[in-house]
């Protein structure tokens, strides 16, 4: 299983079961809704605060991942997740409500693909039968701890990013049909002393090159061999910048491979400023979008790297860099060779 | 054959060569542009109410001040209960946040905000959360000055 420097080779078949997308109504608007499953059209979601409306998104999420497996809420073994929230509260709140053994992570917005790593993982060591995985983001109850009330009238640099509001789950099986969870990659935190949290894409773009660059090394795979790159939430200035890092050190990524979650969940609205963002960017782009694509077979072998920076309020009032993680999870279709 | 792994990451400094050719520069001129006439209407509103006040009402340009200072605040709880200020906050930058519904605004935002936290430790403790920091120093550089003042009085200067 151990593989290369820091990878897991997954030789029992972990299974992607189903996958789900819960959204809000920005994502309503994006092109990308047909790919939810359900999407709120009002951020309070019928509930007393933001941080129970992302509860809600979490709750429903998990319930449609395991209604669209096919299982029942018992044959769960355990749920893996997280959210950006203080001590992931909304996770954990959820947690009580599915009663299903919890173990709870986070590594910000690469918290998505941490946990599916980890459920792989623990399945090909069956230590599970089926996984639960998940994370959850809100913008409203981001924006208010990250950065400053949502109706306070500061103006935003283009180069930073929108949280998404939804949640995206799937389940992560011993058995069954659906795509193929083949290698994962942990990343490693990098730190080039990037300040500015409105340029969050800047500081993850590295942690995102290194983390491919390890795992087609670790593998001794072309960049070919991968119909698609899917990012967690670089947004147009990080998918940028990555895309040069990997030139830089002649891994010749091309344009319509290197795709971005941040920039595909809003299409580019400018709104949205450079892209989504969010814990919720990558779970409900990976479990919802591009899980319908393998499924269809319009795409085949995902390297799928959620992105992640480790900042806090109080580490950027005490005008700390940001550090940043990525983690690679390559999910492939059952395939001939 | 076994390839070896190039050297990444690059060092911070390099990288930020690279992240500066991909930033996009703030455009410093137009922002200012939109802030000069964004700021500027809004001081005219201020004089139009100040105006108001001294022709229909007994105030003096010296007593207007407080009343009009009031509706400005007054209009922007408005516009920023009903989501508009912030909007508008992201066109004229500087243009909305230095006048004095920027204040208003940045105390009302917070209020709003943690209404979910209760009147106490919500609205009450955070309210002047982003204003606070106004408050205090503009307190103190009106202290400052006033010594100031005092000192070249007792001096016989002015």
């Amino acid at each position: 299983m151990f593989t290369g420097s820091q990878s897991w080779a997954y030789s029992t078949s972990p299974k992607l079961l189903s996958g789900s997308a819960v959204g809000g109504p920005k994502e309503a608007k994006g092109p990308l809704a047909p790919s939810f499953d359900l999407l709120f059209d009002d951020l309070w979601m019928e509930e007393k605060s933001y941080e129970d409306a992302q509860q809600r998104l979490m709750e429903e999420a998990s319930t449609l991942a395991i209604q669209k497996a096919n299982i029942f809420d018992e044959q769960v073994d355990f749920f893996i997740g997280g959210d950006l929230i203080n001590q992931i509260t909304p996770t954990n709140f959820a947690a009580s409500t599915l009663q299903i053994p919890f173990l709870g992570t986070f590594n910000a917005c690469a918290t998505s693909m941490e946990s599916v790593a980890l459920a792989a993982a623990i399945i090909e060591a069956k230590g599970a039968n089926y996984i639960l995985t998940g994370t959850s983001s809100h913008y409203s109850s981001t924006e208010r701890q990250y950065r400053f009330p949502t109706e306070y009238g500061s103006q935003t640099p283009d180069t930073a990013q929108t949280t998404v509001t939804g949640a995206g789950c799937a389940i992560i099986s011993k058995d069954g049909e659906g795509p193929i969870i083949k290698r994962a990659t942990i990343g490693k935190v990098h730190d080039l002393n990037i300040t500015d949290p409105f340029n969050m894409g800047a500081a993850m773009a590295p942690a995102a090159a290194d983390t491919i660059i390890t795992h087609l090394h670790d593998f001794q795979l072309p960049i070919s061999h991968y119909d698609a790159i899917v990012t967690g939430d670089l947004g147009s200035i990080g998918r940028e910048i990555c895309i040069q890092l990997l030139r830089d050190v002649k891994v010749s990524v091309t344009n319509e491979q290197f795709i971005d979650s941040g920039i595909l969940v809003y299409g580019g609205d400018p709104a949205s400023f450079a892209g989504g963002s969010g814990a919720a960017c990558s779970s409900v782009v990976a479990f919802g979008h591009i899980y319908e694509q393998l499924l269809t077979k319009k795409l085949n072998r995902v390297l799928f790297v959620a992105t992640g920076a480790l900042h806090s309020p109080l580490s950027i009032q005490q005008q700390k860099s940001m550090p940043a993680i990525a983690h690679a999870v390559a999910i492939e279709n059952g395939s001939d060779e | 054959m076994k390839k070896n792994k190039p050297p990444f990451p690059p060092t911070s400094t390099a990288y930020k060569q690279t992240e500066q050719a991909h930033a996009n520069p703030r455009p410093i001129a137009l922002n200012c542009v939109k802030a000069f006439f964004i700021g500027g209407a809004i001081c005219v509103i201020g004089q139009l109410i100040t105006t108001f006040y001294i022709t229909f009402f007994d105030f003096t340009e010296q007593t207007a001040g407080n009343p009009t200072v009031a509706t400005l605040i007054f209009i922007t709880m408005i516009l920023t209960g009903f989501g508009m200020y912030d909007r508008l906050g992201q066109f004229a930058g500087a243009g909305t946040a230095v006048p004095v519904t920027g204040f208003g605004n940045a105390m009302i935002s917070s209020a709003i905000e943690h209404r979910t936290e209760g009147f106490i430790l919500g609205v009450g403790a955070n309210m002047f959360k982003l204003a606070g920091p106004v408050i205090v120093f503009g307190v103190f550089a009106a202290f400052v000055i006033a010594l100031i003042k005092t000192l070249f009085m007792m001096w016989g200067v002015i």
